[in-house]
Parts: C-alpha cells; sequence; structure tokens
C-alpha cells in the first residue's frame, strides 16, 4: 500500500473497496485491541505446548529454547492460555502496566 | 436502425430485451406480479434460444446472492422480483452496490404486506430506497423495454459500475398488452458491446472483493459510494442520448407534459402519468394553467432538474402511491421539498397519497388534487399531507 490506510481519501479507495494485493492482511495487527496480554514465567514452563494447542487464534509460536510465548501483533488477549496452562506459568497482565 | 412492431405482454417484451442485451446469467425466485419475465427467461434458455445460464434458487435473498458472484466473475447478471422478493433480498441489494457488481434488476412494483397484496403501488421501490442503486421508473411497455437495454449500458459503464433497477408497477404495466418496438439484435449488439469488467474474479488474478472496512475507512468508502452515485447521473444522460439517437425515443431523468405557462403542476412517477396526462388536459380545458411533471430518474435524484423544471410554478401537488407510517408521509413529495427549500422562489408543495396497494386512481381523482392543492395554497396552515380516494 502506497500508504497508511488511515491516510486514504475518498478517492484513493478502488471501486468497490476492491482489494488487489493478495496477503495484506499480514499488515494489519489484529492483537492492537487486547486489554490484556499473557506474560510467560519460563523457569516455571514444562514446554509441554498446551497453550499452543488451546490457543484460538494461532497466536502462540515456540521460540529457539522451545518456549511457548504469544505473538503480540496478534494475541487478542482472551486469557485461555493462562487457563488451561498446567504449571500456572502464564500470567494475564493488564496491558497498561 | 431495424425495429419490428409487435403487440405482447410488457412482461415479456422485458423478458425479449433482456435476451437481445445477452445476457449471461439470470437467477431469480418467481413472485407476484414479476412472475412472468423470469418465465419466459426460464423458457428461453430451455428452448436454446437464450446461451445463457439460468440458476434456480430457493428464495430471493439466494437469487440475488447468486447475482453477485455471478456479477464478480465478470458475467452480465440479471434478476428480477416483486415486494417481499425485494424484501427478502434486502440485506444483499446494499452488498451489490457497495461491491459496484453492475446486475440489472426488474422490479415489478407491488404493495408490502401486511395486509397481505399482490397489486401495485410503490412501497417495496421506496423502502429499498437508499440501497445505493440506480432507480429509474417507467410509464409503459415501450419505456420498460428501451430502459432495460439502456440499464445494462449504464451499469457496466466503467465510469459506472453501479447496479441498476428498472421500475414497472406490476399488472397496470407487468400484464398488459402493448404494441412494442424491439429493436433488431444487430443494433442492440452495437449498442450494447460485452461486458468488461474493471475486476473479475479468477484464479490466475486473486482478488477479495467485499472485504470488511475498519471505523477508519467505511465512512470514506461510503463517500465514494455517494458521489460515485450522483456522478453518474451524467453516463444515464448520455446513454439516453445515444439511445435516442438510435431510436428517436427520448429520455430525460424529469419529463414534462403541456408546462408552458403552467402555474400549477403535478408531480407522477411510473404508469400512472398516462392517466395523469388525461386530467391535465381536461383542467387546461377549464383555463387553469396546470402541467405534469414525469419524475423518471429516483436514483440518483436529479435535484437539478427539479429545481429546473419547477421555474415559474406557484403551486405543486405531488402524488406518492407508499406512505412513510407515523412520519413524512409521501416519501417522494419529501425530496421534492428538500430539493426546493434552499430556492428562494419555490412553489407551495402538497403531498398526496393515493393508489395504495392496487387502488385505482382515476383523472377524476387527478383533477382533485389539482383543485385541492389551488384551495389549500391560500390557507397557511397545510397537513403533512392529504389522501385522496381513501375513506377517511
Amino acid at each position: 500500500m502506497s500508504k497508511p490506510i488511515d491516510q486514504f481519501t475518498w478517492k484513493d479507495i478502488p471501486i468497490g473497496c476492491v482489494v488487489t494485493e493478495a496477503g495484506n492482511a499480514r499488515e494489519y495487527r489484529t492483537g492492537d485491541w487486547k486489554s490484556q496480554r499473557p506474560v510467560v514465567e519460563t523457569a516455571k514452563c514444562i514446554k509441554c505446548g498446551v497453550c499452543w494447542v488451546f490457543c484460538p487464534d494461532a497466536a502462540i509460536y515456540k521460540n529457539e529454547e522451545g518456549y511457548f510465548l504469544a505473538n503480540l501483533d496478534y494475541c487478542k488477549g482472551c486469557g485461555i492460555c493462562a487457563r488451561e496452562c498446567w504449571t500456572g506459568c502464564i500470567k494475564m497482565v493488564e496491558e497498561e502496566k | 436502425m431495424s425495429e419490428k412492431r409487435v403487440g405482447m405482454e410488457v412482461s415479456i417484451a422485458m423478458a425479449e430485451a433482456v435476451k437481445l442485451a445477452n445476457v449471461d446469467c439470470i437467477s431469480a425466485y418467481p413472485i407476484t406480479p414479476q412472475t412472468h419475465i423470469v418465465e419466459h427467461l426460464s423458457e428461453l434458455v430451455a428452448d436454446g434460444g437464450l446461451d445463457a445460464e439460468f440458476i434456480p434458487v430457493e428464495s430471493e435473498h439466494s437469487a440475488l446472492s447468486v447475482c453477485a458472484g455471478t456479477s464478480a466473475v465478470g458475467a452480465r447478471t440479471f434478476t428480477a422480483t416483486s415486494s417481499q422478493g425485494l424484501a427478502l433480498m434486502h440485506e444483499i441489494l446494499f452488498i451489490v452496490a457497495g461491491m459496484r457488481l453492475p446486475i440489472v434488476m426488474a422490479l415489478a412494483n407491488r404493495a408490502l404486506s401486511s395486509p397481505l397484496s399482490i397489486w401495485n403501488d410503490h412501497s417495496d421501490a421506496m423502502a429499498s430506497r437508499d440501497c445505493g442503486w440506480i432507480q429509474i421508473f417507467t410509464e409503459n411497455g415501450q419505456e420498460v423495454f428501451d430502459q432495460t437495454i439502456c440499464a445494462f449500458k449504464i451499469a457496466e459503464d466503467q465510469r459506472v459500475l453501479i447496479p441498476t433497477i428498472v421500475n414497472l408497477d406490476g399488472f397496470t404495466l407487468s400484464h398488459v398488452v402493448e404494441p412494442h418496438k424491439l429493436v433488431s439484435q444487430e443494433d442492440i449488439n452495437k449498442f450494447l458491446p460485452a461486458y468488461k469488467p474493471l475486476y473479475a474474479l479468477h484464479p490466475d488474478k486473486p482478488l477479495t472483493m467485499g472485504a470488511f472496512g475498519m471505523p477508519e475507512i467505511y465512512s470514506e468508502a461510503k463517500l465514494a459510494q455517494d458521489i460515485n452515485l450522483r456522478n453518474s447521473y451524467s453516463v444515464i444522460r448520455e446513454v439516453w442520448k445515444e439511445w435516442g439517437g438510435l431510436t428517436g425515443r427520448n429520455y430525460d431523468p424529469v419529463e414534462t407534459y403541456r408546462m408552458e405557462g403552467a402555474k400549477i403542476g403535478l408531480l407522477v412517477m411510473g404508469s400512472f402519468c398516462e392517466t395523469a396526462m388525461e386530467a391535465v388536459d381536461r383542467v387546461r380545458e377549464q383555463g387553469i394553467p396546470v402541467g405534469l411533471l414525469k419524475l423518471r430518474l429516483w436514483r440518483p435524484f436529479p435535484f437539478d432538474d427539479i429545481r429546473e423544471a419547477m421555474k415559474g410554478l406557484e403551486t405543486l401537488a405531488v402524488l406518492d402511491r407508499a406512505i412513510s407510517v407515523g412520519g413524512i408521509g409521501g416519501p417522494v413529495c419529501s425530496e421534492i421539498k428538500t430539493a426546493l427549500y434552499g430556492q428562494t422562489k419555490r412553489p407551495k408543495v402538497f403531498s398526496f397519497i393515493a393508489g395504495l396497494g392496487g387502488r385505482d386512481v382515476p383523472p377524476d381523482h387527478f383533477e382533485q388534487m389539482i383543485h385541492e392543492a389551488l384551495k389549500l395554497k391560500k390557507k397557511r396552515k397545510v397537513e403533512e399531507f392529504m389522501t385522496i380516494g381513501i375513506r377517511g
């Protein structure tokens, strides 16, 4: 996209709001509107991956050390990972903190 | 140019116009009084006379959804409905307009339930007024034929790309047999070349149509839709002018009858214009300078033409064949008043509601509207609207 969408005037919008660029949803960070984020205490994590299984938005990835972490660009802060975690190593923290 | 004069039912003439327009796809669900249009088209397809897909569906919601799909792949698409059918399409009406899919629809105007009525008025069209389609009204069978051909050319123009409704009064137009001049296939082919979509769904070139719009873009998208619908006006005029050059039948957004020197005007839409002309003739004989205004183009609303046509008028009576209950009364009159509000010199406008759900409006009733408006002009206080031919 030539410029950010919030700077488009009506003239910049393609006819019928057609999206001609494939895969441009990547530019849209759907995690912007969460109010809480998961914080992992890796010392307590057993790398079981239950959070990865339950995440409804596939926002959890495995890092190089084998720990499971949330990609905050896409995490909506629903808290399912924290609830399902067996060891209680995930805590939901208010975004403003 | 060659054309053949034949007597046929207006619905059949409309179906023949769709055939002559080389339509690629038709999807519709039968509903009175639109039925004969799609019945005839399905016969034409089944008999091999029309090389198109006729997709039968289980509802009008599906019919217009199918049309959205076929139009999105670049097929010239037609549908037809009435009343409850249009109401069931309501959701998709707005979607295809926003997606700028140039579908053409015949709307055989019929009253909305309840009480259930299969008969003619304009309440279906008025309830879908803001759907974003170009909306054209017709007066007789020939106009239905002509406007159907023109509708494809207008809708598909790359400067427009807006779906278009051709309104024809249910029964009073759809079911009457009239003489029609059918333009030859050769001439139609020259006038209406194949549809060239700006965007079409194809696996070789992926596109997203109908995506969501976040709050930071939705308003701009709606503004674009409004401006483009307004701008379609010049293309509509251009297409009508070209059709006039070809056939000698000329169309304008607002047409007039005996408006020379008129001080009082009567504004009507659709097939009742013909009856109103008779009333105007009678009242002219009584020495009253009355003229008739026929509103053909409903969307985009022809503000300038309306203001121009009103010049010199002191009084105006507007007939509405729909009622906005608990509100403004007549939707057409409300638009006319809005168009005139900013004018320093403007006629005093009176709203009349008549002809609901198949109730006839004979010439006498039009005469009554003219006389009533002249009487009311002298009074200071005016009702929101008056009714004619309704037992009060």
